[in-house]
């Protein structure tokens, strides 16, 4: 079902990104040398949103966009900088929209209070069914 | 226990609340920049064209306001606003462009046919400039004041009525 | 004239529809034998056939490319071969929409005609209440949906000629979830018409059973079929993305679980019976939601499918008028329903509560997920939910579940003794021990994929132990569907864990010659030679590739280009192994003359799907065991009749 959708896409979006001879930026699909930073790259990227197909992340897209986040991502990360710095990063320039990992805060924390809530409605309902006679 | 009975209907009722709210609401799919009213990072690039030098963070520290245009030969929508910024460079408004993964040769060809009213273009391969000023697609104009402080985003082409909206944005960068 | 007796005979169902309707709530208001109350069963029946009817002419439609009719028009062509013409019969919304309520009528016909377990009272509710549903349908066709609206000029060429879409797999899948929905709107009406007559006993869960069964067989099937094609299409190798389209095909799947299990217990036991009633509205309002989120494009996904902000009110419209009456009638009525027999936490019903509620929770969390953005958007604010939320949040249900899962089917019902089963649980405890011991120490693989292999493991094995001690032989038909789902369960967590734990991936520009690898495997870039197609242009690269040096295979990725419409695809290459696959996809090329090339190695991947179809087929065993002893049962009521009444006779 999400390739039908994802081929609607493309032919939608194709028109706007027409002929784009620049070739892809260095690290769009480059790995990094070091095994342990591309892991934390690769685990990253998983993570952030491909901004011009809204609901991809940046590694899954073809999106020239895309492979230049993963770009930025990788060279930040051999750089030196942490994956959570490089999400930090980007959360600065693009919101929270960017990253599909919610942080707690006051705009999110109803997206961890109501699992929290489920696991102690849970446990009382267990609680209070069983234990007459278990 | 009855009062809990009628939890289901009161967290629907919610959902179908918001849910019909959100349908009489114009969709908009723009990601807006958390960059405005924080100063341009730094950065230099190399000329896009041959008959217009580079862009370099430190060219909007000069005082005066400018438009920083974020385009493409190969964007249609591109084509559409070519007009209006003809119509701002006009009114004296500095604009100046920052091609996105684009070749010379296709932005000579762009300019040659829809005008050229850029002071400079610089060339984004890696869209560094798009993604350090939380830019998400072309085209996008940024109102940058002469202080380097990006005041305004506009997202997408700039129709006619987006030119005075501009006009009057760089009239406030201006103080 | 064909189009127009497809829409007379639309018009005359939803006519019938009406009279259904009505003739239910005669039977509810003045008693089943009032004569409104005959005309149900008929009109049910006879409704069926209008819109088997209805739907037939637009096949024809579409078989002979009627291009006076807008739909054909814009959805069909002269040219392309019959089965993908009648496949655009549903391929979308306007025939999506009338396939929908076919199905749905002929399964209420099906029900009009042949189920007489439960009162009368209860039947003419639970068709009243089909009537009404199916009466929302007709009303969304016939006023803003009509699929056969004519054209007043006919066009000479249809529109449809997309080779992409031009896939067995896309004709096949969107009817796959229609059924699944149908057989919960089914479900649904079994729930109100219960509530309508506080009839809730065992056997209305058995009347209602098959039809959650067969629901849930083609919920897993179009999720794993769904699934199998993001994987190979996407070309990223990635195949689950907790995307807002996918979650809505995956919350009516949770629900029915829940709803199957608890379903089970009431037929079996008498008890959860407003559990019961209420995983059955919540199952079907949650195909609703999932088809008002795809087609009204409310939520942010370049996915929607057909989107169109007035069928998203009409479908909102719908959803409010089916849930919200439902969920009010559940605060009226559930408090006079008693909650049926008590148990103890030691028993099979103890078990599945636990299972029930842990599914609800992971219910309720996928949920969330998926609404809260549409929630902040409100305010003007924007979020984004995605995987790295859903796995932790949903893994502190899913694995206490799973450890229930191994257990509960062991028990017996009623009340039991943990000591009982001492042995048993010791086993699969000591697997689960072991398994994570290997991996988490020796193999040092992160928690979730960690936990995903040990619990894999050790329900694999637990979920064959309810069959020790017993003769196979005689192991009921829907034993061993039980046994069967729960291992494709285990199966597809396998999967799952080892693709995250295990898969290596490389990304490479190579020339032709050049040789790189990825996990066991060598792979060497022979050349890359232009192909063309119907409609399309590629560059095949193709590449030699050795697992652990041994004979080398020939595969060919490509990277399509067509030209009307103007697309790029990239064709991707799946070399199958028992122990994994090997995902090989070529992209484009660089100015040096290198070639991009992804490759992943991922082990035991294809397991997930296997496991979805494992699952699916112990829900077919069920549903086959579940109507045999249905027709015996049946047929002994029968006898036993045919000897009262000779017994009669003869006295």
């Amino acid at each position: 079902m999400r390739a039908l959708f994802a081929l609607l896409a493309i032919m939608i979006a194709m028109p706007v990104a027409a002929q784009q001879s620049v070739p892809p930026a260095p690290y769009a699909y480059r790995q990094l040398d070091d095994p342990v930073q591309e892991a934390e790259a690769q685990e990253l990227m998983e993570t952030l949103r491909c901004l011009k197909c809204q609901s991809q992340s940046i590694a899954d897209s073809d999106a020239p966009m895309a492979g230049d986040m993963r770009h930025q991502v990788r060279i930040r990360i051999a750089s030196g900088d942490s994956p959570e710095q490089v999400r930090g990063w980007l959360v600065e320039r693009y919101g929270d929209y960017v990253s599909y990992e919610p942080v707690l805060s006051a705009r999110t924390w109803p997206l961890f209070a109501v699992p929290a809530i489920l696991v102690l409605v849970a446990g009382l309902l267990f609680w209070r069914r069983f234990r007459r006679r278990a | 226990m009855s009062w809990r009975l009628w939890v289901p209907l009161l967290l629907f009722s919610g959902f179908l609340g918001l849910a019909g709210y959100q349908l009489t609401q114009p969709k908009d799919d723009v990601v807006e920049s958390r960059m405005v009213g924080r100063e341009l990072p730094y950065f230099t690039l190399p000329p896009a064209s041959l008959d217009r030098p580079g862009v370099d963070s430190r060219d909007f520290y000069d005082g005066r306001p400018k438009l920083l245009n974020i385009w493409a030969s190969w964007c249609l929508p591109c084509i559409a606003e070519a007009p209006q910024l003809e119509a701002l460079k006009e009114q004296g408004v500095e604009i100046v462009g920052v091609a996105i993964r684009d070749e010379p040769v296709d932005v000579m060809r762009f300019l040659t046919q829809h005008g050229n009213p850029y002071t400079r273009i610089g060339r984004d391969d890696l869209s560094e400039v798009q993604l350090g000023i939380g830019s998400s697609g072309v085209p996008e104009t940024f109102v940058i004041d002469g202080k380097g402080v990006i005041r305004y985003q506009h997202i997408g082409d700039i129709r006619e009525e987006h030119v005075p909206v501009l006009l009057e944005e760089l009239r406030k960068a201006e103080s | 004239m064909i189009a127009e007796i497809g829409l007379a005979a639309l018009w005359l169902a939803a006519a019938l529809a009406v009279l259904q309707l009505a003739g239910g709530l005669a039977a509810l208001r003045a008693g089943e034998n009032s004569d409104l109350a005959a005309l149900t069963r008929p009109a049910a029946v006879l409704q069926g056939g209008l819109v088997a009817i209805s739907f037939a002419m637009l096949l024809w439609l579409f078989a002979i490319t009627d291009l006076s009719v807008k739909l054909v028009a814009m959805n069909s062509h002269t040219a392309k071969p019959l089965i993908f013409k009648l496949s655009g019969a549903w391929g979308n919304h306007e025939g999506s929409m009338l396939l929908w309520v076919t199905v749905m009528a002929l399964a209420g016909a099906l029900i009009a005609g042949i189920e007489r377990r439960l009162p009368e009272k209860t039947m003419q509710a639970t068709l009243a209440a089909q009537g009404f549903v199916a009466l929302g349908f007709y009303a969304f066709l016939l006023l803003s949906s009509n699929p056969f609206e004519r054209l007043p000029e006919p066009v000479i060429e249809g529109l449809g000629l997309n080779p992409l879409l031009q896939d067995i797999g896309l004709a096949l899948h969107p009817p796959t979830l229609y059924f699944g929905y149908v057989g919960l709107s089914v479900a649904f009406s079994f729930a109100v018409g219960a509530l309508l007559t506080r009839n809730v006993t065992p056997d209305f869960a058995r009347a209602m059973r098959p039809w959650i069964l067969g629901a849930w067989v083609f919920l897993t099937l179009g999720i794993t079929a769904g699934s199998y094609w993001a994987y190979y299409e996407l070309g990223w190798g990635g195949y689950w993305f907790w995307d807002p389209v996918e979650n809505a095909s995956l919350m009516p799947w949770l629900a029915a679980t829940a709803l199957l299990h608890s379903a089970s217990v009431l037929a079996s036991r008498d008890a959860l019976r407003v559990w019961t009633i209420m995983l059955g509205v919540v199952a079907f309002s949650m195909s609703m939601l999932g088809t008002f989120l795809v087609r009204s494009g409310i939520l942010t996904s370049v996915h929607a499918f057909a989107v169109d902000p007035e069928r998203g009110s009409f479908i909102l419209i719908l959803l409010g008028l089916y849930i919200g009456g439902a969920l009010l009638l559940f605060a009226l009525r559930a408090g006079t329903i008693s909650e049926g027999e008590r148990f103890s936490i030691a028993s099979r019903e103890g078990a599945l509560v636990v299972n029930n509620v842990m599914l609800s929770a992971i219910l309720a969390v996928v949920l969330l997920g998926t609404l809260y953005p549409l929630l902040t958007e409100a305010f003007d604010v924007r979020v984004s939910v995605g995987p790295p939320y859903f796995n932790p949040v949903s893994a502190v249900f899913v694995f206490p579940m799973l450890a229930v899962m191994a257990v509960g089917p062991l028990l017996r019902w009623r009340r039991d003794s943990w000591s009982r089963i001492s042995r048993e649980m010791a086993l699969t405890g000591a697997l689960l021990l072991v398994a994570l011991v290997i991996f988490g120490v020796v193999s040092q693989v992160a928690l979730l994929p960690l936990l995903g292999l040990s619990f894999a493991i050790a329900l694999g094995v637990a979920s064959f132990l309810p069959l020790r001690g017993r003769n196979l032989r005689r192991v009921p038909i829907a034993v061993w569907g039980m046994v069967m789902a729960h291992f494709g369960v285990a199966v597809a967590l396998l999967g799952m864990a080892s693709e995250s734990a295990f898969s290596t991936e490389r990304l490479a520009a190579l020339a032709e010659g050049e040789r790189t690898s990825v996990g066991p495997w060598a792979v060497e870039l022979q050349a890359v030679e232009p192909i063309a197609g119907p409609n399309w242009t590629a560059m095949a690269a193709r590449m030699a590739v050795s697992y652990d040096d041994g004979e080398p295979i020939e595969i060919a990725p490509q990277s399509r280009n067509f030209w009307a419409p103007a697309q790029q695809t990239t064709e991707s290459v799946l070399v199958t192994r028992w122990n994994g696959q090997l995902y090989a996809v070529v992209g484009s090329s660089s100015n040096d003359g290198r070639w991009q090339v992804r490759l992943w190695w991922k082990p035991l991947v294809t397991l997930i799907w296997y496991g979805g179809l494992l699952v699916a087929l112990g829900g077919i065993l069920a549903l086959i065991g579940r109507v045999r002893t249905d027709l015996k049962r049946r047929a002994a009521v029968r006898k036993g009749a045919a000897r009262r009444l000779e017994m009669e006779k003869v006295s």
